[in-house]
């Protein structure tokens, strides 16, 4: 297998990921909704609460609307990620998927390209946000918008490579709400996204730990920090680990036969 | 062609061994009874000096050789040698200095004595107490025009500000402001004078020449109850551009346009931020904290915070040495 069948697979699949976004536009925009919600409504509330404390990467006191801006990236993403993997069930469910997979290449390599794909379009979403942030004074330095790039590629294959590996123990397209009920909401609530985890553990100590147990708290960290030029090791190690270890999981246990295509049994 | 060379050179060379020296930020702690030192280059402290009990208002000589620290506590003044930094003097301050003042001639020190509602006018030079004045009830902002004509105390209990000629140690007017004024602040041209007060909420423009309020002005911090709202510590920048008031326990420092009376801004600060102080060029403001015991930097050009500096327990007053 030449290089060259790797990247025309690898064209063709960011080509359809990038097809299926233009057709959903307003998906894109309404994806949008959500953090902006959170930053304009909620933080809104709170903006006085966090100015007590400064806590790194930033080198003095800060709104909530600047501490809350790098979760909401992250919750962005994690969406994203969650759909994603819907769309893969659903993808499997009208078989498009087994028609990728017929591909001759290797199968993690197809599927690794396929999160990457959705992490582009992610990406793209969270940078329009960090936009929009402008506006209520959220102001990185300018640096920080490349810096965090890495943090945010390495934050949707993570997210992706999870959203995958709950895609092979989803039957059937119904079950989706679970995702929802025991996945996005404990993983983003208990995290770093929205209070310091200082905050946390004056609240609970378990919480904090469950926090520290979380990914995605770790992924929110390295987003966070490399916003504002500050490398934090522990949070990039630790969301990159938890990458390669879902990644493996993932790819290793992706079966396309898994479900039941209108009541035909699969082989 | 070869002295030219020579000069050149040499030009050259000094220029590059005199680096840009930056200036030191001089910090009060009330409860730590000591001096922090900061270099405003690296923005880092790099020496805490132990001082008299309670230090609090603070001010450099106007030759810059000396720093004068009301020990309120120890009931005295206390002056520092700059070049050593040690405590070489101390003058007769009446009871409890909290804010005083250096007339421009560098020798009448004006101390505001709270408990005994008196300021004290003190000569530098040969310690004799010149004059005692009885002004209002808690006398607390000391403040004397770059003129030298005048000089203000505020009085917390009576609410007015209380205009001394500085020639005749008598007092000609008395201004009444908003509850419990604080601090008074002059523009370099000694014609306008900014007065805080504290409880009121208020800051109030004074035209010196006729001692009139031609303006008076409130704060409004979104998310702050107003009771929190405190002004305090003014700092004017000398091109009439801004002034910038620092409003206590809303941790928020307001920034005004000097000229309009209209509020640009407010920035997070530390909590209780309580006095300011511009560098030498003008280009960063220092705020003390004092419940969070830090020193927050401004940037005066992009009016953001850009960093909080910790230093002693409760930082009262702040002055940048413009020559060290």
């Amino acid at each position: 297998m030449k290089a060259a069948h790797y990247w025309h697979c690898f064209v063709g699949i960011q080509t359809r990921e990038w097809l299926r976004f233009w057709q959903q536009r307003t998906r894109f925009a309404s994806a949008l909704v959500r953090p902006l919600l959170w930053l304009v409504v909620f933080a809104a509330g709170f903006r006085a609460v966090l100015g007590i404390s400064i806590i790194p990467p930033y080198d003095t006191y800060i709104t909530y609307e600047t501490y809350i801006a790098p979760g909401l990236c992250g919750m962005i993403i994690l969406f994203n990620s969650m759909q994603g993997a819907l769309s893969m069930v659903y993808d499997r469910e009208l078989g498009s998927m087994r028609v990728l997979l017929m591909s001759p290449l290797p199968r993690p390599f197809l599927l690794v390209t396929k999160l990457l794909a959705m992490g582009v379009v992610s990406i793209g979403q969270v940078y329009v946000f960090l936009l929009l942030t402008l506006l209520v004074d959220v102001e990185p330095p300018l640096w920080g918008y490349l810096a965090v790039l890495p943090a945010l590629i390495l934050t949707s294959l993570m997210l992706g490579a999870l959203g995958l590996l709950i895609a092979t123990w989803i039957k059937q397209l119904e079950n989706f709400a679970g995702v929802m009920n025991f996945v996005i909401f404990p993983m983003f609530f208990m995290s770093s996204a929205l209070y310091p985890l200082w905050r946390m553990n004056e609240a609970s100590p378990w919480l904090y730990w469950i926090c520290q147990f979380n990914p995605f708290t770790h992924a929110v960290e390295a987003i966070r920090f490399s916003l504002y030029l500050e490398w934090n090791p522990m949070a990039y190690g630790i969301t990159a680990g938890v990458t390669v270890v879902l990644a493996l999981l993932a790819t290793a246990g992706f079966r396309p036969q898994r479900t039941k295509i209108l009541g035909t049994q699969s082989a | 062609m070869k002295t030219l060379f020579k000069h050149a050179a040499l030009a050259t060379m000094i220029g590059l061994s005199t680096p840009g020296l930056a200036s030191l930020a001089y910090v009060s702690n009330e409860k730590d009874n000591t001096l922090s030192v900061i270099d405003t280059e690296t923005q880092d402290v790099i020496e805490t000096i132990d001082v008299g009990q309670r230090p609090r208002g603070i001010l450099l000589s106007k030759d810059y050789t000396k720093l004068y620290i009301c020990a309120s506590d120890d009931d005295t003044v206390q002056v520092l040698d700059l070049a050593t930094r040690k405590i070489v003097d101390t003058l007769p301050s009446g009871e409890d200095p909290e804010q005083f003042s250096l007339h421009p001639n560098n020798k009448h020190l004006y101390i505001a004595n709270e408990d005994d509602a008196i300021v004290t006018v003190v000569d530098v030079e040969t310690k004799d107490v010149l004059a005692q004045i009885d002004v209002g009830i808690e006398p607390e902002g000391m403040a004397v025009s770059p003129n030298g004509k005048w000089a203000v105390n505020t009085s917390e209990t009576t609410s007015m500000l209380h205009w001394i000629n500085t020639e005749t140690f008598e007092i000609e007017k008395n201004i009444v402001v908003g509850q419990r004024p604080r601090h008074v602040e002059f523009t370099r041209d000694s014609k306008i004078a900014w007065a805080s007060a504290e409880i009121g909420g208020t800051v109030h423009i004074i035209d010196v020449d006729n001692l009139e309020q031609i303006h008076e002005m409130s704060f409004k911090v979104s998310g702050v109850n107003q009771d929190r709202v405190q002004p305090v510590g003014i700092e004017l920048t000398s091109d009439g551009k801004y002034a910038f008031v620092a409003l206590g326990p809303s941790n928020h420092v307001a920034v005004v346009d000097a000229q309009t009376y209209e509020v640009l801004d407010y920035l997070l600060v530390g909590a209780r931020v309580w006095q300011l102080d511009l560098d030498k060029d003008e280009k960063h403001l220092y705020t003390t904290n004092g419940v969070s015991g830090d020193v927050s930097v401004i940037d005066v050009e992009d009016l953001k915070v850009i960093k909080s500096i910790k230093v002693g327990r409760y930082p009262w007053g702040v002055v940048i040495d413009p020559t060290s």
